[in-house]
């Protein structure tokens, strides 16, 4: 299909050749709705963030001119905020890389297999993350009290005396989060990685054979990774996303907050200061840091990407 | 017909060259890392389904079983009878979650592929800047969003209705990013060149030509759009019960203790079948569609 498409493809069209005034009219109509939400929604919080950032602002009052002191708040006034950003920090340093390695490998590794083999286990990695709320069978799974199944289980074979309440307890609640979220992360990624792998061209690994390519991890490091250049730097960005963005797992999951804020986050810090509390300022400020933040190890990945197959 | 060999034609190629470089060693390795993950990434979904065909006398067995014997559908069929204290029927929140899904899901279809025609074929000027900045909002989605959101829902006089859930969803730009690349990849400037000839209008290229080409990419849409707005639970933006979402509702019934486990697993059944169906339905597009998913820098 696809090399169909580009082959149809011939140099001297480019775009629709004459636009007249009533084609860039057209145009523009067919971008406006999606664009005016699109600003509405995502542009307008960004730019809004920035600038409520440097006010006190409860919603109620004017707002008043603060400067930079809700993001020296942060660091110095305030004693939880060091701890989510450390939480969010290791969290994302944790299950990013993971992930996004897993998301490849697994991709890489049904590539092997038949068509109708490939998709049933491309699903069958990708189903916690289609099936909307099934993360809740992990509050099954990790039940506080001796009903729960593994408090049950350890009790029966006798390595407890007492159940452990998982999610309360700081030695555990951080581990049970960090698997769960990679239980969950083969996503759109995932499903990006699959394509892109089977979409290398095999002409491409014949060569490669001719070349001297003798074994699989050869061929992976020479050909198909430098392929998907394009494909990996959208995946990393995908699970940049969800990495930085663990919040309503943890909430469901363990509550807010949690036992010595152990696993509350920037995002459910967030939820705390600008829903409960109304600090929309400082709440905007946090925002900033996040978004700054992402925005770093986008550029980061992109600029590692670059050094693929060299 | 012809398709079928011609890919037949391809895997026996790739077999034959497989030869030389695939290691018997390589091939366990695969073998053994697919198996655990396989099993690690189904086991807990495996393990909701049994619990939530069990009848109370099995969910109390000490210490549990990852089978069950005396299989029930009790779980599922008590689900009405669980909610009648919040004088809101089952159906209406049935009613919510399928309406909110469906109608954000289409209208975030029409609106995304129409932005990403014009991205795509349109000579304005603007494009690129405006393609570049949806690109960069892939890095944030409604979680990291969520504050400065609630502003704008507040001062826009949306929440507590159904537009809060519904407006948000319309501009994700993961799907007008993943539409732009497939008319890219998809739609021919030929094609278009030759309707033009004919005399098509901008609107009818877009609705007669364009929109066909690319159902894969809609579908494609369709899935994870469908998949986010099914197991959405809006926060702090919905204090209505009549306008809550199944989602909502269920995971309160989770806070019942061991004897709603049956219950609330019967409640995560239901909620991961549609979004499931739907995988099944669309997967082969799904694939064509991500194919084209990379981003050029």
């Amino acid at each position: 299909m696809k090399t169909d498409a580009k082959m149809l493809k011939q140099p001297s069209f480019s775009k629709i050749s004459t636009q007249s005034l009533g084609d860039r009219t057209s145009f523009v109509v067919l971008m406006l709705p999606f664009m005016i939400l699109f600003t509405l929604f995502t542009v307008v919080p960004v730019l809004a963030s920035i600038i409520l950032s440097l006010f006190d602002y409860d919603m109620v009052s004017t707002p008043i001119w603060s400067g930079l002191d809700n993001y020296l708040r942060m660091f110095t006034g305030d004693k939880v905020f060091p701890i989510v950003l450390k939480n969010t920090l290791v969290l994302a340093v944790i299950t990013g890389p993971i992930g996004y390695a897993l998301a490849f490998i697994l991709a890489w590794c049904i590539s092997e297999f038949g068509p109708i083999l490939r998709t049933f286990l491309a699903f069958l990695f990708y189903a916690p993350a289609l099936a909307g709320n099934a993360y809740l069978v992990w509050s099954v799974l990790f039940t506080g009290d001796s009903n729960g199944t593994v408090n049950s289980l350890l009790l029966s074979f006798g390595l407890i005396s007492d159940p452990i309440i998982w999610f309360k307890d700081a030695a555990y609640n951080f581990t049970i989060i960090v698997i769960v979220q990679l239980w969950m992360s083969m996503g759109v990624s995932f499903l990006a990685n699959v394509a892109g792998v089977q979409n290398v061209s095999h002409e491409m690994y014949e060569a490669g054979a001719i070349d001297g390519i003798r074994n699989r991890w050869q061929e992976l490091w020479y050909i198909t990774l430098p392929s998907m250049k394009s494909i990996l730097l959208f995946s990393a960005v995908m699970q940049i996303q969800a990495a930085f963005s663990i919040g309503a797992v943890i909430t469901v999951l363990a509550g807010y907050p949690t036992v010595n804020n152990s696993l509350d986050t920037i995002v459910t810090y967030l939820t705390d200061i600008g829903t409960m509390r109304y600090e929309f300022g400082y709440a905007a400020a946090i925002s900033v840091v996040l978004f700054a933040l992402m925005a770093l190890f986008r550029v980061i990945i992109g600029s590692l990407l670059n050094l693929l197959g060299k | 017909m012809e398709m079928k060999v011609k890919s037949h034609g391809r895997v026996s190629k790739r077999s034959q060259y497989k030869r030389y470089t695939r290691s018997r060693a390589g091939n366990v390795l695969f073998f053994t890392f697919l198996t655990l993950f396989g099993l690690f990434s189904v086991l807990p979904l495996f393990y909701c389904v049994i619990t939530s065909l069990k009848p109370l006398e099995e969910l109390l067995i000490v210490p549990p079983r990852f089978t069950v014997s005396r299989p029930t559908l009790q779980n599922f069929t008590e689900l009405p009878g669980l909610l009648a204290s919040l004088r809101v029927p089952l159906s209406r929140y049935i009613f919510n979650s399928v309406f909110i899904a469906l109608v954000s899901t289409i209208l975030h279809i029409i609106c995304s592929a129409a932005a990403a025609f014009t991205f795509s074929k349109s000579k304005l000027k603007a494009r690129t800047l405006l393609f570049t900045i949806v690109q960069m909002a892939l890095l944030y989605n409604a979680y990291t969003l969520a504050i400065p959101q609630y502003l704008i829902f507040s001062k826009t006089g949306i929440i507590d209705t159904y537009w809060v859930y519904i407006l948000p969803a319309i501009p994700s730009a993961m799907g007008c990013f993943l539409m732009k690349q497939y008319i890219d990849s998809a739609v021919p400037d030929a094609l278009l060149e030759a309707a033009r000839i004919d005399g098509a209008g901008i609107m009818r290229i877009f609705i007669q030509i364009v929109m066909p080409l690319v159902k894969p990419a809609w579908l494609t849409l369709f899935l994870f759009s469908f998949r986010d707005m099914w197991s959405i639970v809006p926060s702090g933006t919905i204090f209505s019960e009549q306008l809550k979402t199944l989602p909502q509702v269920m995971t309160s019934i989770a806070a019942g203790g061991i004897a709603r486990t049956g219950s609330s697993m019967a409640a995560s059944v239901i909620l991961m079948l549609p979004p499931i169906i739907v995988f099944w339905l669309t997967q082969s597009n799904v694939m064509e569609t991500m194919s084209s998913s990379g981003i050029k820098e």
